[in-house]
């Protein structure tokens, strides 16, 4: 970000000596407050804007904003075609390293209706929504277990609902792995950079040590594209903003009928499918 | 009073020697564990929890049940336990000393444990649990080091460890509550989310703890010519016989709610441990070994002619150790993530390795342990000598 140690300092040195104190400076560190910080640069930026690195954090113009973020899941829309398109994209955008065994990493895969909603069997249920292969990966709760679990604040909720991981601060204590309903997140038993096929230079790697999951493509939204998995699958998955009435993805929620993982946990899933 | 614990028989440099030896094993295998990360650990995605989270919260209930004595003692007034009182609060020293280093050797990025005190979480149970066992922590050394410093020197102790010593007992049972509620509070997990859980690790802690220090008991009688009084056996004995039928009593209730109410989330994880499921059954006999264990104690125990027998007790005493190591040493933690959220199953086993590290923190506290009573039975045999 290039807010260097000598930058800080004296970022929060002047601010501290206007007055300035919380507002400023310090708001840099904490996590999920850079997006608040390029919404609204600080007093201070706005009268120096090119010496203290202001400048460097003006958010891109053609960012992506939501109030609330979700995704819809069209599953007449979702073939086999379609998902593996979304998780190879997700993969190798996000260097998703292929591990394999049960020590493995998943952002975004597949699995059959009575595994990823189980507890709502029904025998005579059409076997085309039955036999279908769902697409699975973190629901980005409004209520979200793993984020009040974390004791280090390490994974955490922006202002726009998406769950995110600080992944410079995970402990790898694994709380949030026993904490979070729908299996999705993943831990790196090993280092993982072996196991990248291709990697992808824009997106960091992890480190052995730390969990990690989906972030619903939070690096692309900053730019201005949607996530990869959305682009990828063919209109099958449909990315958009909850909060706004008139979004295509409210609209097809209001059209067809929806459901969600688990609802009765009270996490409020913001992945919707359509069946 | 350090000094006691630099001279020895030969059998107890022996001792120091082998334990160390075994702890730089263990400390070997860590290192591999550190270099290549928990990939050397049979945990998973599915099951990210394994032996050393289960050993941390067995332990935890090692430590808390010093309040088995503390409380008679101290608030009762309870002169058979004035002997023994610190060997409690000295098994609860270790234990918390393994516990610690149980959540240390878990962590995947170890050199960043301090993250939790610089970016403290109330609203992260794992953030409390550090604040009571620390706590824990310091007022045992407090309690114990300052009351026997008073009673080598032959004066009264301070009034003011009188305030710890009290603290200790409601801490004691926060400890425990909190670990459970680790577990407890988790939206998804059947297993675990239960009112009952605290309750539950303070019975089987409150059976466990006791019956570990009536063996160390009589090793100590055996070893030191140091006698805990016939009677402080016997009192510790019918602790553990409350508390274990009360482990067991506990875990039916459970059973019954779970069973009876049939929800497949909750009954799924009790069928995989008692029967197995689909196929993975692959603590169906320890759990079993468990039940039996801890029905034969009850057994043993609630029968005063057995009970009162020297040979007999610590066998039951032992009993009642396997029964709750296997219950929360293993089943707990395992049988909580499988089936895991989506239904699918993984079992669990530990690794050789895995195994180790288990070993090398285990006699790291048994090291802790032995240097503690050490000086505490110097101290006393010293004082009943003038």
């Amino acid at each position: 970000m290039g807010v260097d140690r000598r930058k800080f300092l004296k970022l929060a040195g002047v601010s501290a000596a206007l007055g300035l104190g919380g507002a400023t400076g310090f708001q840099l560190l904490r996590p999920g407050a850079l997006d608040a910080a390029e919404r609204m640069p600080t007093p201070y930026q706005m009268v120096f804007p090119k010496e203290h690195g202001a400048a460097e954090i003006m958010p891109n113009p053609k960012r992506l904003q939501g109030r609330r973020w979700g995704m819809v899941v069209d599953m007449r829309k979702l073939t086999p075609a379609s998902a593996r398109a979304a998780i190879e994209a997700c993969n190798y955008y996000h260097n998703v390293p292929q591990i394999p065994g049960k020590q493995n990493i998943k952002w975004i895969w597949t699995a059959p209706y009575v595994n990823v909603f189980p507890e709502t069997e029904n025998p005579w249920a059409d076997p085309d929504i039955k036999n279908a292969q769902f697409i699975v990966m973190c629901n980005h709760c409004d209520n979200p277990p793993c984020v009040r679990v974390c004791p280090t604040k390490a994974t955490f909720q922006r202002e726009d609902g998406i769950v995110m991981m600080d992944m410079h601060r995970c402990i790898g204590c694994r709380f949030c792995m026993a904490g979070c309903p729908y299996g999705s997140r993943s831990f790196n038993f090993r280092d993982p950079r072996p196991f990248i096929k291709k990697e992808y230079p824009d997106y960091p790697t992890r480190t052995r040590g730390v969990v990690e999951k989906c972030n619903f493509c939070a690096e692309r939204l900053a730019v201005g594209k949607l996530p990869a998995c959305a682009e990828a699958s063919g209109g099958a998955m449909v990315f958009g903003d909850v909060d706004d009435a008139g979004s295509e993805l409210r609209q097809l929620l209001r059209k067809r009928y929806s459901i969600r993982r688990k609802p009765n946990l009270g996490t409020s899933p913001q992945v919707y499918y359509l069946v | 009073m350090l000094e006691k614990a630099l001279s020895g028989s030969k059998l107890y440099w022996t001792w120091l020697i082998g334990l160390l030896i075994v702890i730089a094993a263990g400390f070997g295998a860590y290192l591999v564990q550190y270099n290549k990360g928990l990939m050397i650990t049979g945990m998973s995605r599915d099951v990210s929890w394994g032996f050393y989270i289960a050993q941390f919260t067995f332990l935890v209930g090692v430590a808390a049940s010093a309040v088995m004595l503390v409380l008679p003692y101290y608030l009762h007034h309870y002169k058979t336990f004035g002997r023994i009182t610190i060997l409690g609060e000295f098994l609860a020293i270790s234990a918390v000393i393994m516990c610690s280093l149980f959540i240390v050797v878990d962590l995947g990025k170890p050199s960043r444990i301090l993250n939790v005190m610089l970016h403290p979480t109330p609203n992260s149970v794992l953030f409390w649990d550090m604040v009571v066992l620390n706590g824990y922590l310091i007022i045992n050394i407090l309690a114990g080091w300052v009351t026997l410093e008073a009673e080598r020197k032959n004066v009264p102790p301070p009034g003011w460890i009188k305030f710890v010593i009290y603290l200790s007992i409601p801490w004691a049972v926060s400890i425990h509550t909190v670990t459970a509620f680790l577990y407890a509070g988790l939206p998804g997990r059947g297993f675990w989310l239960t009112a009952i859980m605290a309750p539950r690790f303070l019975a089987s802690a409150f059976a466990a703890g006791p019956a570990v220090l009536i063996l160390l008991g009589y090793l100590v009688k055996k070893l030191t010519r140091f006698d805990p009084g016939r009677e402080a056996f016997e009192t510790l004995a019918k602790i553990v016989c409350y508390a274990i039928i009360l482990h067991i009593f506990f875990f039916l209730l459970e059973v019954f709610t779970v069973a009876y109410s049939a929800i497949p989330s909750h009954t799924s994880h009790l069928a995989y441990l008692y029967f197995g499921l689909h196929g993975h059954n692959m603590l169906v006999p320890w759990v079993w070994t468990a039940m039996g264990c801890g029905i034969t104690a009850i057994i043993l125990l609630v029968n005063p002619r057995t009970r009162q027998n020297p040979i007999i007790l610590p066998i039951a005493c032992v009993l009642v150790f396997v029964c709750t190591w296997i219950d929360k040493g293993m089943a707990m933690i395992a049988g909580g993530f499988v089936p895991n959220p989506l239904h699918e199953i993984t079992e669990y086993a530990p690794t050789a390795l895995e195994l180790m590290i288990t070993l090398g923190v285990y006699a790291t506290g048994i090291l802790v342990l032995t240097i503690l009573y050490k000086v505490a039975i110097g101290v006393k045999q010293e004082e009943e000598a003038v």
